[in-house]
């Protein structure tokens, strides 16, 4: 998902007898569903899982405005020009609404941006591949977002009051962006034969990228299962995939394309679509910095960081002579 | 013992917290309609004041949210301490008669 | 309509739409690069509103040609010597400083026009000018504003303003030159004649300049060409390659 593979660094989840009072008065909060708030007590591993895992779903907003950036100076037409921008644009608000989450736990949008160019913390793995025809945009907002938002929308009840409002505030936004993206579809695969092409070369190649999202599987992992008991993370990953096939399959056979996957079938037993899983090698490769983009994500995002500098250097010392020359009128006026 | 804590947000950890070039981080209040209160919509981070009641135009009010902005840096804020939720809030707990339900009002006398 | 004042109307209404279309287009590029979430996301709305104005001066301008072409087709499918846009939107975005010394440029000079043009003679102008003429308050206030936190902010702040406005100056008197089109559209009560406007403009500007701590550059030399169509820069061709593009090499496709 936009938040892969976030450790919660803590031993798994501890039994009642283990915890201390406090952490039991914590576990009974989140237990009724009482938010918890910045102020609040909160175990430091909970802090530091939440402070990972929202920060990694800002940097992958922040980083996910580049694959769909890269089409908004060639947008076929005036409207779709405006419509990308919007949702680009949202995507920036986005990460701005989770980067300022984070700060209630104590960190800086600085410090977060800073531990992202340097390697240390990662962001989603779909955004490390390349958006090559114009039905790409289609694709990533039918595939991509429909994949986010259906991890984002439990997320609204997540256990931490911040993040808990800006998931709300988010799904609120986003419920245009997946059907902008189907709306492209649409209108690819009933156009002209290349635009067809297009449209099938774009599921072709985002469809396993799309599955990974949700990470690898992770019934067996201590950190989901202590996320899960924190009610920061609310499914498992096999639970959003699954979901997430049974949804699109009818979507993508409405379309008139077809998912690059010959051993997908309907399964009456289980009632559920039987699927190819993805590599998970490609998987690992991509998280380790090895997929198709990477590299040229993290050059935009230094070079944008890099070159700002003396524009937020300047405005800052511009805004610190006006308070000072406000000071100083207010003096000699007393 | 107060009540009160000087921040909204605990401490931050920043790394080196003597020369910081961070814009400040400013709370935003939005009064959606005519009528109602300005309400908390979350924050953004500013050069100055000017900037931040700017800012917040185009960050929270990207959809026609708004009639009136406030600004107000976060370090100003003042918040009661998580750990006084008791003393403060319980009290009014207990002056029921200022809710309107605690008095029951004959049907015939009508809506009141 | 006589034929005449239909052609300078349509060449009014292409020199608006095209600013604002090469325009918005340009800022649009800043859109995941700019040097904070907070300015990538209002050089969003920036560009959204330009192109927004774009989509209602074109509508009009396809309309008065009367070919049965749309808006779009006049964006995608003319080529360079037929848009009408000032070469100052044309050039390169530059650093964020230029950006924004360009968005400021032109701002100042589109709240006055509009701001004229909500007493137009034509209807559709009028009502395209009184929405366009919100939006550009907003968009003057705060370019104006950012070139003010820039010139009078750090030492390197300063140079690169200074940088960038001695670079743009030259530019800026086209947005106020005055030919045969123009004057059509004083004498029908269209628009006013744009030499008008530059004394508010340069009491504007100079206001702003002088607040930001930047000299505004001697010489009266001027860049012309755009508006015309005599002469445009080396950029539009390749912003056109880039913006044209899908259009030019699947025609007749719907997107």
């Amino acid at each position: 998902m936009y938040a892969q593979m976030v450790k919660s660094s803590g031993k798994g989840v501890k039994s009642r007898e283990e915890m201390t009072e406090q952490e039991r008065d914590f576990q009974d909060r989140i237990d009724a569903d009482v938010k918890i708030e910045p102020r609040d007590w909160m175990p430091e591993e909970y802090r530091k899982t939440l402070v990972r895992q929202i920060g990694q779903h800002a940097h992958s907003e922040i980083v996910g405005q580049l694959p769909e950036g890269n089409w908004i100076t060639r947008a076929p037409t005036l409207e779709r020009k405006m419509i990308l921008l919007a949702k680009v644009q949202d995507e920036a608000g986005h990460g701005l609404y989770l980067y300022c989450a984070a700060e209630t736990l104590g960190v800086s949008r600085d410090d977060l941006t800073e531990d992202l160019l340097s390697g240390k913390m990662k962001y989603s793995s779909i955004f490390n591949y390349p958006t090559l025809n114009w039905a790409d945009i289609g694709a990533v907002g039918w595939l991509v977002d429909g994949a986010a938002i259906m991890n984002q929308v439990p997320l609204q009840r997540t256990s931490y009051g911040p993040y808990s409002r800006a998931m709300i505030r988010i799904c609120k936004e986003e419920s245009f962006h997946q059907r902008q993206g189907y709306d492209i579809m649409m209108k690819m695969a009933q156009g002209s034969p290349e635009q067809k092409r297009m449209a099938q070369d774009a599921l072709n190649r985002f469809w396993y990228p799309s599955l990974m999202m949700f990470g690898p599987s992770d019934k067996d992992s201590v950190h989901s299962a202590q996320s899960m008991a924190w009610k920061i993370k609310i499914n498992t990953n096999d639970e959003l995939r699954q979901k997430f096939v049974d949804q699109t399959v009818p979507q993508a056979e409405y379309l008139g394309l077809s998912i690059p996957d010959e051993d997908l079938k309907w399964n009456e037993e289980t009632g559920h679509y039987d699927f190819t899983e993805p590599d998970w090698k490609e998987f690992f490769d991509v998280i380790k910095g090895n997929g198709p983009c990477n590299t040229e994500r993290m050059n935009d995002r230094t070079r944008a960081w890099e070159d700002g500098k003396w524009v937020r250097e300047g405005l800052l010392a511009h805004g610190r002579k006006k308070a000072a020359r406000k000071s100083a009128a207010k003096v000699a006026a007393e | 013992m107060s009540s009160v804590s000087p921040s909204p947000y605990p401490e931050t950890e920043s790394k080196e917290k003597t020369d910081r070039k961070e814009w400040p981080l400013w709370e935003i209040f939005i009064r959606g309609q005519h009528g109602l209160s300005h309400r908390h919509v979350g924050s953004l981070h500013a050069p100055d004041a000017e900037m931040a009641i700017k800012n917040a135009r185009d960050v929270y009010t990207r959809r026609n949210e708004g009639v009136s902005i406030w600004v107000v840096e976060s370090r100003h804020i003042s918040a009661t301490a998580p750990g006084e939720k008791g003393p403060l809030f319980e009290p009014s707990e207990s002056k029921v008669y200022r809710h309107p339900t605690f008095f029951d009002i004959p049907d015939e006398v009508g809506h009141m | 309509m006589a034929d005449t004042d239909k052609q300078a109307l349509l060449q009014f209404l292409l020199r608006m739409g095209d600013n604002t279309l090469i325009l918005g287009h340009r800022v649009s590029e800043w859109c995941g690069h700019a040097p904070v979430l907070e300015e990538d996301i209002a050089l969003a709305n920036t560009a959204l509103d330009l192109i927004g104005q774009t989509q209602m001066w074109l509508d009009y301008a396809a309309e008065v040609q009367g070919e049965g072409k749309s808006a779009d087709d006049l964006a995608f499918l003319r080529d360079a010597w037929d848009f009408r846009n000032v070469l100052l939107v044309e050039l390169p975005n530059g650093d964020f400083g230029q950006t924004l010394m360009r968005q400021f440029l032109f701002d100042a000079w589109a709240s006055i026009m509009l701001g004229r043009l909500q007493s137009s003679r034509d209807e559709r102008v009028r009502e395209i000018a009184e929405k366009a003429s919100k939006e550009v308050a907003y968009h003057v206030e705060r370019s104006a504003d950012t070139v003010v936190g820039l010139g009078d902010g750090t030492e390197e702040s300063h140079a690169r303003m200074q940088a960038a406005l001695d670079y743009l100056y030259p530019y800026v008197g086209e947005l106020f030159e005055s030919d045969a089109v123009d004057a059509a559209m004083a004498e029908a009560g269209i628009a006013p004649d744009p030499a008008n406007l530059r004394a508010e403009y340069d009491a504007l500007v100079g206001r702003v300049l002088a607040d930001a701590t930047l000299q505004v550059p001697e010489g009266a030399f001027v860049h012309r060409g755009g508006r015309d169509g005599a002469m445009h820069t080396e950029h539009l061709g390749h912003l056109l390659c880039t913006m044209q593009w899908l259009q030019r090499a699947y025609p007749g496709c719907q997107w």
